[in-house]
């Protein structure tokens, strides 16, 4: 196909250079329809190039390591589907994906209850220092992960940590936060709570305040109840904000990594933990891959990973389809 | 469930009370008592760790061990930060931090900005399809495509430069997307027109017409590249291990590590790889806040 049909074809104005304008040469001309339609490709390309270099090429050729034994000299056998046998007969993949789960469901259940209930808090009318709120709700989430982790492993210390002070000045024993497979996953996913419940309490809060008054209105014009209001309308209009905010953190948290290792210190070899109570799936790829340097099997955990948060956000879209069609 | 049972327990009650009053049914409780103690709470929750981390980082290391603990700040912290710079190459990895989420960041917004100019304003075929694209590859979680990521490194021989942080970071899905629909608001169609009629080249309508109009949304991108790149940790982790060729939040959690049991050092530590972010939120919060509402009615 000539350039000369591309600036046929997509017969906007600005593809028609110099319509009425004093007449270039013929050069200029030629030049300037190269330019209109060469430019928008040029102008995508370096998001287009470098992704496809590192990141859409990575992700593929994941799933063709993983059919290899691999090392880190880069000597390699294949070996068909023996890596995902070994995985699914390996105890440490399943441990670490309850304890990915685990931490998932404890992390975010809460936390998004808590942001919609900030959010409604911040919707009041004539609140003052709005600003100010928000921001501070905000700052964690400005705050690092490592950092993060590094705080509440403090709080968490056994024999220092301010919530054992508080636990023992109740009357109540220590816990040791790290031993327990529900308590490390509690400590965990206070992590992820404080670093991401206001960042969904300021996408509830958008959410709550973009629902026309229209809406309200009509509805009580039509004699709805306030609990049919929130039934029929509040929630309704919230459910693009709880989608979007689900599916993120799904891929958010089942992804989780810092948190672990720095809880874990490093005392552990990256197990996550003694008895790997707390070892989560990208933990155990990171063990693999850069601190057992078995590329292969890393590169399986990677790719059933993969496929885990695709199957998972898809879920999530469906169930909320469904909620809507149950409505 | 749990969610909507929140939900529902959370607005039932002030619509209630607002039911006498004469305003429109959406017109929730006026911000009272309840509603400044509530908030109270949640923002001494939400400052409390970055509190207790100064505490920790500026007291010496036996006072966390003092029963009842310390809970005010104590003299020591330049002591702690001194000893931090003294033991490990911190300030170097703050400059490398710096110097990868600058180049990154001002990658990110030029590059995100000239593709959201193409995807908003101009025709070409296969728009469509590419942007969809982008947006699909929004959700692609491509940091698990690590080990090949790894392994070029190794074949470039970038292992342990800066540059392996920085090229993959030179673009994202998310900018383009970000970019695409406040061009779409900002950038009136007549101006491009009449600057193409003037006889502008695309890249010149894209310099003197586009950039201009777009600034505050680059600018909130910035602010988003800036920090997320700041805060980026496992690729650096797996990339860089060279001392001093890291990055703070790797420094940062190998400083822990080897000395876990020098609090007061690992905290100040902290401090000092947060900071920086939190001057520019300080400064610049409001846009982020801003930018992020507007973020979720647009997603």
């Amino acid at each position: 196909m000539s350039l000369g049909q591309v600036v046929e074809r997509t017969g906007s104005p600005l593809a028609r250079p110099g319509g009425s304008g004093p007449r270039p040469g013929r050069r200029r001309l030629t030049l300037s329809r190269l330019d209109v339609a060469v430019s928008p490709y040029l102008y995508v390309a370096p998001f287009f190039l470098l992704f496809a270099a590192f990141g859409l090429f990575p992700i593929l050729y994941t799933a063709f390591v993983s059919l290899h034994r691999w090392d880190i000299i880069g000597s390699r056998t294949w070996i068909g589907l023996q890596n995902y046998r070994d995985l699914l007969a390996d105890p440490r993949f399943w441990i670490a994906l309850r304890n990915t789960f685990s931490i998932w469901v404890l992390s975010t259940v809460p936390q998004l209850a808590l942001a919609l209930f900030l959010a409604h808090v911040l919707d009041r009318r004539f609140l003052r220092a709005k600003t100010f709120f928000r921001m501070a709700l905000l700052v964690p989430n400005v705050t690092s992960v490592v950092a993060v982790a590094i705080v509440f492993t403090s709080i968490f210390g056994l024999h220092f940590g301010l919530v054992n002070y508080v636990l023992e000045s109740l009357g109540l024993g220590r816990i040791d936060w790290k031993a327990g497979v529900l308590s490390s996953h509690l400590a965990i996913s206070a992590m992820v709570m404080w670093r991401w419940t206001g960042y969904n309490a300021l996408i509830y809060l958008a959410a709550l305040q973009s629902i026309p008054q229209e809406l309200y209105e009509a509805a009580v014009i039509d004699g709805a109840s306030h609990f049919q209001l929130l039934r029929r309308v509040t929630v309704p209009m919230l459910r693009p904000a709880i989608l979007f905010t689900v599916v993120v953190s799904t891929i958010g948290g089942l992804q989780i990594f810092a948190e672990p290792l720095v809880f874990d210190g490093g005392q552990y070899a990256y197990r996550g933990g003694t008895g790997r109570q707390y070892s989560t799936l990208a933990l155990f790829l990171y063990e693999q891959g850069f601190r057992s340097f078995k590329f292969g099997y890393a590169a399986a955990v990677a790719w059933v990973l993969f496929v885990l948060i695709s199957v998972m956000v898809v879920l999530n879209v469906l169930v909320f389809r469904r909620i809507r069609s149950a409505d | 469930m749990a969610t909507a049972g929140a939900l529902e327990r959370a607005a039932a009650r002030p619509r209630a009370r607002a039911r006498g009053a004469k305003r429109g049914p959406r017109a929730v409780g006026r911000a009272g008592l309840r509603t400044y103690g509530l908030l109270a709470v949640a923002v001494a929750l939400s400052l409390f760790p970055l509190y207790w981390m100064f505490v920790v980082g500026s007291n010496d290391s036996s006072a966390i061990s003092r029963v009842p603990p310390t809970v005010v700040p104590g003299p020591n912290f330049l002591r702690n930060a001194s000893r931090v710079v003294h033991t490990v190459p911190f300030l170097r990895s703050l400059l490398n931090t710096a110097i990868v989420a600058t180049a990154v960041t001002a990658s990110v917004v030029f590059f995100s900005t000239l593709a959201g100019f193409a995807f908003a304003r101009l025709q070409f075929r296969g728009r469509g399809v590419l942007f969809l694209l982008i947006v699909a590859t929004m959700i692609v979680p491509v940091q698990l495509g690590i080990i090949p990521q790894f392994m070029i490194m190794v074949r470039l021989g970038w292992v342990d430069r800066l540059q392996a942080v920085i090229v993959p970071g030179l673009v994202t899905a998310f900018g383009v997307f970000w970019m695409r629909q406040y061009i779409s608001s900002a950038v009136p169609q007549e101006l491009l027109e009449a600057g193409r009629v003037d006889g502008c080249s695309t890249f010149r309508l894209f310099w003197s017409v586009v950039v201009p109009a777009a600034r505050p949304g680059a600018a909130v991108l910035g602010l988003f590249t800036f920090m997320q790149t700041w805060n980026d940790f496992l690729w650096p982790l797996v990339v860089l291990r060279d001392p001093n060729r890291l990055t703070v939040q790797v420094a940062l959690q190998g400083l822990n590590e080897a000395y876990f049991e020098d609090y007061g050092m690992v905290m100040a530590g902290t401090v000092l790889s947060v900071l920086p972010l939190l001057v520019i939120f300080v400064l610049l919060g409001r846009q982020i806040v801003g930018g992020i509402m507007e973020g979720a009615l647009k997603g």
